[in-house]
């Protein structure tokens, strides 16, 4: 490194401004604390509340509410964030284990066996995704309902309904597999079925064990994915308590109603977990982010 | 492998598994589809039949065994990827609506069960509970040509499901007043009115008469009467004659006047021409169209300028403690993005919003960050650039640790600044191995859903567009919003603009991977 005399002042500003990011950064973050514990739903304050109220905690987490007076005050409303929370880890760690064993499997066939179209496919596949699943709404609407009429689990408003339509999702996830297939060279595979492994305990026994950090890659951004996809699931799920989070927590914002500090209370209880499991798997995420994937 | 000489039960049971497994999923494609075509579902039928004897030679020949691997994952998206984009098209090119919501088979259904009542042949009618207060009998009376004529039907019980329950009758004596006891009020009639309005009786001269009123029964009549061979309907009234019309979608009679429901119809190209013929779509579409050009552009080169100078700071040696800057400054994207969003929505919110609180408190403003056609927009880019900023970071970080340090000092000795540096060396060799990515993010922002809905939802309106549609509204909630939104539900049209970026996205999806492709053979 070459060194400048005038080094320590350009450290200063260096710091100076990423000290006045990061403050940019967390303004979001720190003010919605604030307010989750502030009185009423639409009052202003300062960032340190000088009144704190638990009202707003006590509603997400479901716990009895009193007023002034000290009177309980019904709301069924209340606790119904928690339903929301985890019908959205129900939803989302179910999508992504079945995603996990389809794009698994069909990774394989595109990354070790020979078969015709291999290579059209694999553009197909990648092609066809980038149709946004938002615009074909009309049709998995109608899909949905025709499903459901013969299969009522699987219809309109039914958990097994949306992860299944999830499960179309598929094809970006066999790319990032197949990508990672293709680093592991063959030959290990290929000693094994010449003492007599057949195709299936090759991919099983050998191949799989070997590439479990794909996996957990996959298995983790489609789980945050699915956690924040909104549109599929504001249109098939209708009652309030099959919402996801994305879903739900949006009818605490509308102008007609509108409960600033029960959202930011939700946001708080729900951001806190799912960002914490994103922190956690920092390292391996980037890695699988860099090989080309964006966050959808 | 081991080898083992005596297998246990076990093991030679376990062979059998795939085979087990195999015919239970047979069996259940067989029943389900045989089920369903026995039920009248011809396609749905017939569609899981052909599924399930794809499946069966998938997994029973040796030749596709490449596609036992394939087969879920490709049902999976040809069901919920292929399939709706294909249906998708073939909306494009009809007319679907509110307005034509169902099929001719359903239009005709309907058709058919238009009843009209004959108001000139009202019978006035008196409820009376039998003892067990569970079972009824209807007493009918009609004055005729000055005498009355009365009906006592049998003894029957309210209908428990949704069906008719029909009840016969017999003709009472002139003088005769009905039964003993007395009939039910209004009172207890209009909490019987469902249940009521079930009920038919059947006369004895084999007219059926149902509840038109509180006060009276009369006979139902069918207006029209089907003609399977014309698809037409002839009216039983006044002979008149009813025929689909393919072009509207609606049956019409000679005048032109519709009756009942409209159908989907084929429209052509006629959706798509919409779009550049008439004025009131012409003009917001142009508009909707150039701001998601412009939103996605300025959201990769903000996000880019950003992430870039993050990761380029962070990459110089003298900064102490990287670790906990970046982690910090990765938050926005370890947060779900429907989170941040919202809370951005609350805090620009020009009444009750933090932001403004701030800015009134220091410069004493308060910009209107949802009504103003700039201001929205802007509001836009800002929240796009924190939630994307740190997703460039981290991939210019990855590709600057690749860059050599060397380079730097013979640029210093050659007199370099930082400014010549950046611009001259460092990003010449970063853009070329980033430029995949920076389209796919470009392509990601074209269709940022999420982002627009949440933080917006396309306002501020646009005045005299013919579909709702506002000054922020990109592509996709253009799209969704002339779908769900607006009261026309016009699918046909919200298809044909989907066709439309599905073309844009795929074109720009090609030529990015061919550049991806084009990087690996650089790189290896």
């Amino acid at each position: 490194m070459i060194r400048s005399k005038y080094q320590w002042l350009q450290l200063t500003f260096t710091y100076a401004f990423l000290l006045f990011f990061i403050a940019l950064t967390l303004f979001p973050f720190l003010m919605i604390v604030s307010i989750s514990f502030r009185e009423g739903n639409q009052s202003v304050g300062s960032l340190i509340p000088k009144d704190i109220s638990l009202d707003h905690w006590r509603f997400v987490l479901g716990l009895p509410m009193y007023n002034t007076a000290g009177e309980l005050i019904k709301d069924t409303q209340s606790g119904i964030v928690l339903t929301w929370f985890w019908n959205s880890i129900k939803v989302s760690s179910i999508s992504s284990a079945l995603i996990l064993l389809l794009s698994g499997s069909g990774a394989y066939a595109f990354a070790r066996l020979k078969f015709k179209f291999r290579n059209n496919m694999l553009t197909g596949l990648m092609i066809l995704q980038m149709f946004p699943q938002v615009l074909a709404l009309v049709a998995i609407y109608a899909i949905l309902d025709t499903l459901g009429k013969f299969v009522p689990a699987f219809g309109l408003n039914t958990h097994p309904g949306i992860i299944l339509v999830y499960l179309g999702g598929v094809s970006m996830y066999i790319w990032m597999i197949k990508g990672y297939f293709d680093t592991i060279p063959a030959s290990v595979e290929e000693s094994a079925m010449i003492d007599g492994a057949t195709t299936f305990q090759t991919f099983y026994e050998i191949l799989l064990p070997m590439s479990l950090p794909i996996f957990a890659v996959v298995f983790i951004l489609s789980f945050i994915s699915y956690i924040g996809e909104y549109p599929v699931a504001s249109i098939c799920l209708v009652d309030s308590s099959n919402m996801t989070l994305a879903v739900g927590a949006n009818t605490f914002l509308y102008d007609q109603n509108y409960q600033w500090g029960r959202f930011a209370a939700t946001a708080v209880l729900s951001g806190i977990p799912i960002s914490m499991v994103f922190m956690l798997c920092q390292k391996f995420l980037v890695s699988g982010l860099t090989s080309g994937s964006v966050k959808g | 492998m081991e080898i083992q000489n005596k297998p246990t039960m076990w093991q030679s049971a376990k062979r059998f598994v795939p085979h087990i497994a195999y015919f239970i999923i047979l069996s259940i494609f067989c029943v389900i589809g045989i089920g369903m075509l026995i039920a009248g579902e011809d396609v749905v039928g017939s569609a899981l039949l052909a599924v399930g004897a794809l499946w069966a030679f998938v997994y029973a020949w040796k030749g596709t065994y490449a596609y036992r691997y394939l087969f879920p994952s490709l049902m999976a998206f040809s069901l919920f990827v292929v399939l709706p984009l294909g249906y998708t098209i073939y909306i494009a090119f009809t007319k679907y609506s509110a307005m034509n919501f169902q099929t001719l088979h359903g239009v005709q259904k309907y058709i058919s069960q238009i009843t009209d009542i004959d108001a000139n042949k009202q019978y006035k009618f008196v409820l009376y509970p039998e003892d067990n207060n569970t079972e009824y009998r209807l007493f009918l009376e009609k004055n005729e040509d000055g005498s009355k004529i009365r009906y006592l039907s049998d003894v029957f019980a309210l209908p428990a499901t949704d069906d008719e329950v029909t009840v016969g009758s017999t003709v009472l004596n002139a003088d005769s007043t009905g039964p003993s006891g007395s009939g039910l009020k209004m009172k207890e009639l209009v909490k019987l009115r469902k249940k009521l309005k079930q009920v038919v009786v059947t006369l004895p001269d084999e007219k059926q008469v149902s509840m038109i009123t509180f006060t009276a029964f009369a006979p139902k009549v069918v207006v029209w009467q089907f003609d399977p061979e014309n698809q037409t309907f002839t009216s039983r009234k006044d002979g008149k004659v009813i025929s689909p019309n393919y072009t509207t979608g609606f049956y019409e009679d000679a005048n032109g006047v519709a009756v009942g429901p409209g159908f989907r119809v084929g429209m052509g190209f006629k959706n798509f021409t919409k779009i550049f013929t008439n004025p009131s779509i012409r003009g917001p579409f142009i508009s909707v169209f150039f701001w998601t050009l412009a939103f996605s552009v300025l959201s990769v080169i903000f996000t880019f300028i950003v992430g870039f100078t993050l990761a380029a700071l962070l990459q110089w040696k003298a900064i102490r403690g990287v670790k906990v800057w970046r982690s910090l400054l990765i938050l926005p994207y370890a947060v779900p993005a429907f989170i941040s969003i919202l809370i951005f929505k609350g805090l620009f919110n020009p009444q009750f919003g933090e932001i403004n609180d701030f800015l009134n408190m220091v410069f004493g403003i308060r910009p209107e960050w949802t009504t103003d056609i700039t201001l929205a927009r802007a509001m836009i880019v800002i929240v796009n650039t924190w939630l994307g900023y740190p997703y460039m970071m981290i991939l210019c970080t990855g590709i600057l640790q690749s860059v050599p340090d060397d380079i730097y000092e013979a640029s210093a000795i050659d007199g370099g600044n930082a400014f010549t540096d950046t611009f001259k060396l460092t990003l010449p060799l970063i853009l070329p191995p980033l430029k995949p990515l920076l389209i796919a993010s470009f392509a990601f922002n074209f269709n940022n859903f999420l982002l627009i809905n949440l933080l917006t939802n396309g306002g501020p309106q646009i005045v005299g567009a013919m579909t709702q549609v506002g000054y922020t509204d990109i592509l996709v909630t253009y799209t969704f919003n002339i779908a769900f939104r607006d009261s026309a539900n016009d699918f046909g049209f919200a298809s044909a603009i989907a066709t439309i970026i599905f073309i844009i996205v795929s074109v720009l999806s090609y030529i990015n991977l061919k550049a991806a492709t084009k990087n690996d053979q650089r790189n290896y």
